[in-house]
């Protein structure tokens, strides 16, 4: 075997890895399918018989539908706004610190919190922010405000989502931008400097245009996924009282489909959903390119 | 170097102001969870624990480590962290090795077919379906095989193969050895950061992860730590940790939030402490995937 095909071996290794993105992969784009069929389990995906758009149909005029967009797209934006500038800014004043060791403290500082698990993270807002029992509550409290009930408001759920996100990933997330700050030629600094422009002047107009590329294609990849919001965090968070603020696309497939058992139609929402996400990011990706010459592809 | 105008100088103070300022928010809920976890409950129900323990004691350390629950679910992840961590590199070094070498016949094909899942995927019922049909659903195996590879990683480690010189495997060829042996006793040695850094990506993974427990394991003893923790933190069931005879109802609930602090320590405290010390690798791996990703 080993003469008759070279590189037999190599082959020979990708078979397991193949076969892993066939069948976890693969083989459920091809039970998308049952988005468009009444799916039962007795006659298995090839047996169910096709409905066609229904599943959508419904879905598109159920009661769900603006509230799931809307939050989806809200929490999405806000993150935007909030989440994907702070890192850059982060990674800016790092980059700025002369002493070596207080750069490296609060570098290890920051990063620390990616490593806390969903779980952890929901619990400490949960602890943190109880009305009778929470530190949080307990400031509120002594300075002569009102205790708020964070976890259980509508109106909180969306700023304590996105602010818990910059808490816990801002450092990580600079991480990129400083590398990409470190690659930057110092003779520009310097020719600038000898110029007369001020510090925030060479940040303004060598710094930032120096990671412009870094920063356009992280643009794309996050407003790529816009659909896509954590969906572990929002499950943690949501309870029957934030439900009308909290409820998106991503956890009403998992109460319909997982919890409900109605496959075909968790499986046309989530698929609503991805196809949305990727017309988003074909869509920006080409602006993208058109606009400052970066792109994906 | 570049002279130092007054300008300069308060630039430098403002800006080492607000570091510090950033520092001490990101610290702070850190260290008041760790003062409140060995602080006497009472005071810190009240709001009296602001940052330092007062009246220290371990108690809400006994009762988390007494728990059957949670001991079932920290051997439950133990379990799932060490096999799904060495099936993560077995898999994704098969994937990545072959991928790295340059006369492999197929190889962008095979590329684009791995690297179209990044953009396209069935989603969760239809992924779920197949999980459930292939009969390893509420099996240990749920939660160790649906993410034996992960895309980005096999690309940060196809890159790290690239970068070994070429002259080492014609060297190896010219011996006789076969690409198995080539990749075990040439490759592999030379591999050993790429290997810790993947490592500790998967392990922290599997370590924190709830998602696939919540989804495919319907009994309760098959639960990984996070999973349980989710019910003591989140919903606050942790009936068993109490002595229910001998405890009033305000004792319960006073202990319940100790409850908490500790178990966010033990289940933390494990990765937290291993990252300074391993800092260096994971910013590494996150480079390296920055600049070819």
């Amino acid at each position: 075997m080993k003469k008759v095909i070279p590189n037999f071996q190599l082959y020979l290794m990708l078979v397991p890895v193949l076969l892993f993105f066939g069948v976890f992969h693969y083989w459920p784009m091809y039970g998308v399918q049952i988005a468009f069929k009444r799916f039962s389990a007795m006659k298995g995906i090839l047996g169910s018989e096709w409905v066609g758009f229904e599943h959508f149909e419904r879905f598109f005029h159920s009661f769900y539908f603006m509230r799931l967009l809307l939050n989806t797209i809200g929490i999405s934006l806000y993150e935007l706004a909030v989440a994907f500038p702070v890192p850059i800014i982060l990674a800016l004043m790092i980059h700025e610190v002369g002493g070596k060791r207080f750069k490296k403290a609060v570098q290890t500082v920051t990063y620390a919190p990616h490593f806390l698990s969903v779980v952890v993270m929901v619990g400490m807002l949960a602890t943190f922010l109880s009305p009778t029992t929470g530190v949080v509550n307990h400031l509120l409290s002594f300075m002569g405000f009102e205790r708020i009930s964070f976890m259980t408001e509508p109106g909180w759920f969306k700023t304590l989502f996105v602010g818990s996100h910059v808490w816990q990933n801002a450092g990580w997330s600079s991480i990129i931008y400083i590398a990409a700050l470190t690659a930057i030629d110092p003779q520009m600094h310097e020719a600038a400097a000898i110029d007369g422009a001020s510090r925030l002047q060479r940040i303004w107009h060598i710094n930032l245009p120096g990671i412009s590329s870094t920063i356009v294609i992280l643009l794309i990849l996050n407003i790529g996924s816009i659909m896509n919001v954590g969906f572990e965090k929002i499950f943690l968070m949501q309870n029957d009282l934030n439900i009308a603020s909290s409820d998106v696309f991503a956890t009403y497939v998992y109460r319909s489909g997982i919890l409900g058992a109605q496959y075909s139609f968790a499986a046309a929402v989530g698929l609503f959903n991805s196809i949305v996400n990727l017309i988003l990011l074909v869509a920006v990706n080409l602006t993208a390119r058109r606009v400052s010459g970066n792109s994906l592809w | 170097m570049i002279h130092k105008t007054r300008n300069d100088k308060i630039f430098d103070t403002l800006n080492t102001v607000i570091l510090s300022l950033i520092l001490i928010v990101v610290l702070y809920p850190l260290v008041f969870v760790l003062s409140a976890s060995i602080s006497n409950p009472l005071l810190v129900i009240r709001g009296e624990v602001l940052l330092f323990p007062k009246d220290m004691t371990l108690q809400a350390y006994a009762r988390v480590f007494r728990d059957g629950e949670v001991l079932g679910g920290f051997m439950n992840t133990l379990l799932y962290a060490s096999t799904g961590t060495l099936i993560n590199l077995a898999m994704t070094t098969m994937g990545a090795y072959p991928l790295s070498r340059p006369n492999l016949q197929g190889r962008k094909v095979i590329m684009l077919v791995i690297l179209m899942t990044m953009f396209f995927n069935g989603g969760l019922i239809p992924t779920y379906m197949v999980v459930k049909s292939i009969g390893i659903i509420n099996t240990y195996w749920a939660m160790v095989l649906p993410g034996a590879i992960s895309v980005f990683h096999l690309i940060v480690m196809r890159t790290f193969f690239e970068n070994i010189p070429q002259e080492l495997h014609e060297a190896a060829v010219i011996d006789g050895s076969s690409q198995i042996r080539t990749l075990w006793s040439v490759v592999l040695p030379l591999s050993l950061p790429i290997m810790a850094v993947m490592t500790l990506f998967y392990g922290v993974f599997h370590w924190n992860s709830f998602f696939n427990g919540l989804i495919y394991l319907s009994d309760q003893s098959k639960y990984p730590l996070q999973l349980i923790m989710r019910d003591i933190l989140i919903n606050s069931q942790m009936q068993d940790m109490m002595n229910l005879a001998d405890e009033s109802a305000v004792q319960q609930q006073l202990m319940g939030e100790s409850i908490k602090y500790a178990l966010i320590v033990v289940t933390s405290l494990p990765v937290l402490a291993l990252y300074p010390l391993l800092q260096r690798y994971f910013v590494q791996g996150v480079m390296i995937g920055a600049i070819k990703g």
